[in-house]
């Protein structure tokens, strides 16, 4: 069995996100990155299969710029096997389905029986390309996952959506799962995990030596970022302190009616 | 230009969301409601698309059948197929509600389309782009389509305004081949309470950690009774056990747009703000007065939320009588 892993490199969630002089794209001297925090579940999900199901190989792939090998040894240091890098040189301006389309040849290449994805990466807030390379492949896909039961080739899949409503699924192996923060809890990567992960075999790829076009997927880009903005400052607003609470939060009700209009 | 759009409908009910799309379509068919058509996908909907007669659309496309009853993203990424097959749309919207975001990604890739996802503003002169939140919602991305190919787009709910509009809103019935070889919906859960979604919610009271147990919650629910909000939480809260997870408002949990969130001891962490930040407005209730959730406040008021609450929930209650 083999389980492959799609990760993709995003900021920090603390990271202050600054906007470039000429607004077209987004600093990234002294930015600290991370694994994308939902990737992290994909990654500890990928590791429970692997545990059940004792021949099983998991692979973590990404395709992005060289800082991002960082990312998936920290994955290998959790306890994956293998990393696969698809260089993003040449074509760092992807869109979500350009994307898609380069790792579907990645997956077409490693013909795995499951593949893991973060729900949604932090940065772009899309929930695109998992969902879309499942396509690509005519595949299956189940996103926003919240509990994942595999048994011989199908899986029963859990999804959730709004009010708390959960969506269950039977879902034929190969398939997509995209990961949801209540999936489980990802286990820390230990010292010898981090050692050993340096000594895990690693492929460095380009998008050409996976038998993915480069000029097509050049071409086939439809969706470009024009220029970023800062969302306009909020006034400030009015504090009450050092009062009876009964007098600041009556105050507070009838400016929500007469002065805000909310209610 | 000749704009689709998906009116998403769960337990047959449609989704208000979806008369805003119409509405932003039919804007930018400059008016004319023979350029706009609905879809709605289900089992036994025909008679929903009464309901958006006079949104400014005059067809709208029914995609019904026992396979559709519940979702499943192969069934009505076929069923859109086919709306796009005979409809022959320059642009499908829909919004950026889990089933739509789910629905458009997968659409995007069968119908080789460019996907701008969950917008907050459009340009509605033909639709060349718009703005959307990134890095949860520190900026805002000015994006475009480029090419000529089909455009498709979901907006996010709350944030343009459904108006009405002539438009006749005939049902043409559509025939959709379903294959449920690949994947099946087994069952639909319901969630513990019928309250509005979080991320549809117009009014939203949230607890933090302070709330220091789940129990304690009641207080929330009991006041957001009376002002018809919906009650959500703060990781720490969801992560002590006090709330599930479906309530957590924030990078990691949902980004919610209402016209008031009242956030109860929670200290304003960016990762909370993050998916507050574009309420309307804002009040906090909290002990300490350097809490950075003050920053964004419009309302704060410096006080145990136990003791304020139940008052405030009176107050509320004299004020709606
Ligand atoms: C990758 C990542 C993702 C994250 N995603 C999210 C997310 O999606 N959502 C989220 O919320 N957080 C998220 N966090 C966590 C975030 O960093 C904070 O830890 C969390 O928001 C703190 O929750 P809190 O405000 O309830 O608790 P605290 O920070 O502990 O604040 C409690 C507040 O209650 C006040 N208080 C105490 N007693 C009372 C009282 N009786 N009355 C009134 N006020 C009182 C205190 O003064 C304090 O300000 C994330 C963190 C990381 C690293
Ligand atoms: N460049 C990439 N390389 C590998 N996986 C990616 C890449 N971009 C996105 N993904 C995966 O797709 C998920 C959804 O990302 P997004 O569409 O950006 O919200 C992420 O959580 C990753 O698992």
């Amino acid at each position: 069995m083999k389980v492959l892993v799609l990760l993709k490199q995003t900021p920090d969630t603390e990271a202050k996100i600054q906007i470039s002089s000429d607004s077209k794209n987004i600093e990234t001297a002294g930015m600290k990155y991370i694994v994308n925090p939902y990737d992290e579940f994909a990654i500890e999900e990928a590791l429970q299969i692997k545990a059940k199901n004792g021949d099983c190989e998991v692979v973590i792939a990404s395709f992005g710029n060289a800082d991002t090998k960082d990312r998936i040894l920290k994955g290998l240091a959790m306890g994956a096997d293998r990393g696969l890098l698809i260089n993003n040189e040449g074509v760092e301006n992807a869109d979500s389905l350009a994307i898609a389309k380069i790792l579907a040849g990645a997956i077409k290449s490693e013909s795995p029986d499951i593949v893991l994805c973060g729900k949604q990466g932090i940065d772009d807030d899309n929930m695109h390309v998992g969902v879309m390379t499942a396509e690509l492949l005519d595949w299956a896909h189940v996103n926003v996952v919240t509990k994942l039961e595999v048994s011989g080739d199908t899986a029963k899949v859990e999804r959730e959506v709004e009010s708390g409503q959960v969506e269950v699924y039977e879902v034929k192996l190969p398939a997509l799962f995209g990961a949801h923060k209540s999936l489980n809890t990802p286990r820390y990567a230990s010292l010898p995990g981090i050692m050993k992960a340096k000594k895990k075999p690693f492929d460095n790829k380009t998008v050409g030596d996976i038998g993915v076009d480069l000029n097509d997927v050049k071409a086939s880009i439809k969706t470009s970022v024009e220029s970023y903005s800062y969302p306009a400052e909020k006034p400030a607003g009015k504090l009450f302190k050092d009062q009876p609470v009964e007098a600041m939060v009556a105050e507070v009700v009838k400016l929500l009616r007469e002065e805000a209009k909310v209610i | 230009m000749k704009v689709l759009v998906f009116l998403e409908q769960r337990d047959g009910k449609l989704k208000s969301s979806a008369l805003e799309a119409l509405t932003v379509a039919n804007k930018m068919a400059k008016g004319e409601a023979t350029n706009v058509a609905g879809l709605i996908i289900g089992d036994n909907v025909a008679a929903l698309a009464a309901e958006v007669k006079d949104y400014g659309a005059d067809t709208v496309f029914t995609a019904n059948s026992d396979g559709l009853g519940k979702y499943n993203v192969l069934g009505y990424t076929a069923a859109v197929k086919a709306a796009c097959d005979e409809f022959k749309p320059d642009v499908v919207l829909g919004i950026a509600s889990p089933m739509g975001r789910d629905l458009f990604a997968r659409c995007a890739a069968r119908l080789d389309a460019g996907l701008l996802t969950d917008l907050v503003d459009i340009d509605f002169n033909g639709f060349s782009g718009g703005v959307k939140p990134m890095y949860a919602g520190k900026v805002l991305a000015n994006v475009k389509f480029s090419g000529s190919g089909l455009k498709m787009a979901t907006l996010r709910p709350n944030v343009f305004a459904a108006e009405s509009s002539t438009g006749a809103a005939v049902a043409k019935q559509l025939n959709v081949t379903i294959d449920d070889s690949k994947i099946k919906t087994l069952e639909i859960k319901k969630g513990k309470s019928d309250k509005v979604d979080l991320t549809e919610a117009s009014v939203i009271i949230s607890g933090g950690r302070a709330m220091g147990d789940a129990s304690k919650f009641e207080i929330l629910h009991s006041c957001a009774e009376v002002i018809g909000a919906s009650v959500g939480a703060s990781r720490a809260a969801v992560d002590a056990g006090y709330a599930p997870h479906d309530m957590q408002v924030g990078q990691t949990g949902k980004t919610v747009n209402p016209q008031l969130y009242i956030a109860c001891g929670i200290s304003g962490a960016i990762q909370h703000m993050a998916g507050m930040r574009t309420s309307k407005v804002i009040v906090a209730i909290n002990t300490d007065p350097d809490a950075p959730i003050f920053s964004v406040a419009d309302y704060g008021i410096v006080a145990d939320l136990f003791e304020a609450v139940p008052i405030m929930q009176e107050k509320f209650k004299e004020l709606l009588k």
